[in-house]
């Protein structure tokens, strides 16, 4: 218990006394981090309330532009990306080094996958003009202020997709590190806590897709 | 040697530990400056005492930079049209001086340059749970000065602190550089407080108990949560203002469908939490010298500690009493004016108990001291204007006038600004191993409340007879009231000058300073000074409230006694 023990194993850093410490103080700053994402994204939630108060008719077109076949794919994409990456934890746990590489390239092709779909989507919407903004040129909407849902649209799923990107290389850095055989059953820090993390970033996505593709 | 049950952090459940008594050295050879020296040691540091340092150094200089603008607005004040400079120029400075004050100054102030160096000392730790996010956290604040000062190097910015569309959106000067600039600042408030709760939760030495906490430690404890719930808020506002500037998405662009108000909503969602974001520290100095200085235990500790949370918990439903006059409905305004009146609870329950605990003390007036009773006095003003300005009908005729100025700067500056140079002057000889001319010091002080009061009072009275805030000029019946303003201010101004002068002085040819000058039985200053570089050489035991000065000093400087820790 003493913060200044005799024998460290290598990757506690000093200030910790044991391995175990070090564990859930790094998960708990995590959980910490995870809560300001909530609530950061929970700003652009906000003002999803507000205008889909405001114009409920526009929002109920304005998801009939979406596609979502495409949305849906993306959604069992993310999941199945969350499992593998919940699979790469347990592997670490059972000190199993091959499962853990081969889970955490799988979630990296998931996630790029996901990322190549959402690609698809907003190339689509830029052939028809639907640009964020000033640059909405749309025809096919007939609302007044369509912009404002693609305004939103854009931000949340643009916010949303950069998190994945800064998760693909979260992920890859793990795996890097995976490689280099840093971790075991003993040492898996990194790995769970971005593994949190992940799961964050797909769990939002749950949210975004029924909010933005499947209004009724 | 001696035993003591007690529960570590890390498991909670008691344990017996062999103990002795470990006397900090007066004369340390070994400190946090002789080891690991030279420039690119500082900068690459990972010591959370000298990373405090640094915060100090950054702040110290963007509040002489805010000042200076301050100085420089309260001499245009002077005569009702043009003194010196343009009304645009004017516009600028007050925009700056604010941004720079809140952003720069005093956000960070206490808990990342105080706050770093005293909380892992306070907690037994050798440091802060995430030693580089800690860094990192420092260099994303320069990060976010540089974008501010690309601002000023081009167009400048004149929205004022508070961007307000539609003007924000519309306005040609840097708006993207500042808010930009304040977005990465916003992560290096948000690692500070994710890295000081982890710390709170995991780090503590065997025996500090959640009821054995520092007074300060749950101030700072309430300020990590406020930082990590609201900074994402004005996060994502600002990256919407930046997207309504770039692409027209018209979130809050009326002519698009969209709602400026929300806006306000949004931006003040954090910016009110970032009041006690500012304030809530400076009460943990505040319990921390009073104690020290009346020798006597707190009064009311759980009421104090507590209460830190309660106003972190209500600061968050109180945003829509800045926007009373921007058209809410009137449900919401009476609603918001309630909780404004109900923040005030925990509030006033700070100040009794701190009022409580100077009764039948042996009070001792060194300077850490005066800037309490200076506190005191000047937050309970800016307290209580408060309370008046949370009432609707006031508040409908003092909104937008010098009496909201007068208000914020009680309670920013009397309060916050205040707190932080009692706890500057109170750790100044742990952190330095000096000690600074009380006599100077105390000089200062006065030159501080006098020159402070002169500055503010006047606002009050031309504030309640209609003087709006942000004028670049005024009618003649306000002049004797603005004069009397800025030659407060120059006052002030004098008194800062004056504490840089002795506190310089004090490096180079203070005094040394004993460990404990002040004989305070808080963990921090059982170390010796300045601290050596893993802050303790024993790990700290703790059996009693880090306010039992009924107890002797030697049942404060316990440490666990291994094999290990003899060999040092």
């Amino acid at each position: 218990m003493a913060n200044h023990s005799t024998s460290h194993p290598t990757h506690v850093q000093h200030h910790f006394v044991d391995s175990d410490q070090q564990f859930d103080t790094a998960k708990l700053g995590m959980w910490v981090f995870l809560v300001n994402e909530i609530l950061f994204f929970g700003g652009l939630f906000c003002a999803y309330i507000v205008y889909r108060a405001w114009y409920p008719e526009l929002f109920q077109m304005a998801a009939l532009e979406l596609n979502t076949f495409w949305g849906a794919v993306n959604t069992v994409v993310l999941i199945g990306s969350s499992l593998t990456v919940a699979m790469a934890i347990r592997s670490a746990q059972k000190n199993q080094m091959k499962g853990l590489k081969i889970n955490l390239l799988i979630t990296i092709a998931l996630a790029v996958v996901f990322m190549v779909i959402k690609g698809f989507e907003y190339a689509h919407k830029f052939e028809l003009g639907i640009f964020p903004g000033d640059f909405y040129t749309y025809e096919g909407l007939d609302h007044p202020q369509a912009n404002v849902f693609f305004g939103i649209y854009y931000m949340l799923t643009g916010v949303h997709a950069l998190h994945v990107l800064i998760g693909i290389g979260l992920i890859f850095w793990i795996y890097l590190r995976a490689r280099k055989g840093e971790f075991n059953s003993e040492y898996y820090t990194p790995v769970e806590i971005t593994g949190l993390y992940w799961h964050l970033v797909d769990l939002i996505w749950i949210f975004l897709f029924p909010l933005l593709y499947l209004i009724e | 040697m001696a035993t003591a049950e007690v529960s570590p952090a890390s498991t909670g459940t008691k344990k017996t530990f062999k103990v002795k008594r470990y006397i900090p050295s007066e004369n340390p050879k070994k400190t946090f400056f002789t080891e690991e020296r030279g420039l690119w040691a500082w900068l690459t540091t990972v010591d959370h005492k000298k990373i405090g340092l640094m915060y100090l150094g950054s702040v110290t200089f963007f509040f002489l930079l805010g000042g200076i603008l301050a100085l420089l607005l309260r001499t245009e004040l002077l005569t009702p049209a043009q003194t010196f400079i343009e009304a645009d120029t004017y516009n600028q400075f007050f925009t700056l001086h604010g941004a720079i004050m809140v952003f720069f100054v005093l956000v960070p102030s206490i808990p990342a340059a105080l706050g770093n160096f005293v909380l892992p000392m306070q907690l037994g730790a050798k440091d802060v749970a995430f030693p580089r996010l800690n860094l990192a956290s420092l260099y994303i604040y320069i990060i976010g000065a540089i974008f501010t000062f690309i601002a000023l190097a081009s167009n400048g910015l004149d929205t004022g602190w508070t961007f307000y569309t539609p003007y924000s959106t519309e306005s040609t000067s840097s708006v993207i550089w500042v808010t930009m600039g304040v977005f990465i600042l916003g992560f290096s408030s948000i690692l500070t407080g994710t890295n000081f709760i982890a710390t709170i939760h995991k780090l503590r030495a065997p025996g500090i108990t959640w009821s054995k906490l520092p007074l300060n430690i749950w101030a700072l404890y309430a300020t990590s949560i406020m930082q990590v719930l609201a900074t994402p808020v004005l996060a994502i506002t600002l990256l919407l203002l930046t997207m309504e500037r770039f692409l027209g998405i018209g979130i809050f662009d009326p002519s698009l469908g969209g709602d400026p108000v929300l806006f306000q909503h949004f931006f003040w969602f954090y910016s009110h939490p970032a009041v006690y974001i500012m304030i809530v520290p400076g009460f943990g100095i505040i319990s921390e010298v009073i104690t020290t200085f009346s020798k006597k235990h707190i009064f009311g500790y759980w009421a104090i500690a507590l209460s830190s949370l309660a106003i972190a918990f209500i600061g968050f439903l109180v945003w829509g009493h800045h926007m009373f006059t921007s058209g809410q409905s009137a449900v919401a305004t009476s609603v918001f004016s309630f909780l404004t009146f109900l923040v005030g609870i925990p509030t006033g329950i700070k100040i009794l108990n701190w009022v409580a605990t100077l009764y039948k003390g042996s009070i001792e007036m060194k300077t850490p001291m005066v800037y309490v009773f200076v506190f005191l006095f000047l937050f309970s003003i800016g307290g209580f204007t408060g309370i008046m300005l949370g009432a609707l009908s006031a508040d409908i005729h003092l909104h937008d006038t010098y009496y909201v100025v007068a208000h914020f700067h009680y309670v920013m500056m009397g309060g916050t600004l205040i707190a932080l140079l009692a706890g500057l002057h109170y750790w100044w000889p742990k952190m330095t191993g000096k000690m600074y001319n009380e006599f100077q010091a105390k000089i200062g002080a006065a030159l501080i409340f006098i020159g402070f009061n002169m500055t503010f009072l006047p606002q009050f009275i031309m504030g309640s007879q209609g003087m709006p805030r942000r004028y670049y000029n005024y009618i003649d019946q306000f002049t004797i009231f603005h004069q009397t303003s800025t030659i407060g201010s120059y006052i002030l101004g004098v008194g800062f000058l004056l504490i840089a002068y002795y506190l310089a002085k004090s490096l180079m040819s203070g005094e040394r300073a004993g460990s404990n000058p002040w004989g305070s039985r808080g963990l921090e200053w059982q170390s010796t000074s300045p601290p050596d570089l893993h802050n303790f050489d024993h790990t700290p035991v703790v059996i009693n409230g880090p306010y039992d000065y009924h107890k002797p000093m030697e049942e404060f400087q316990l440490g666990l006694a291994n094999a290990h820790d003899e060999k040092h």
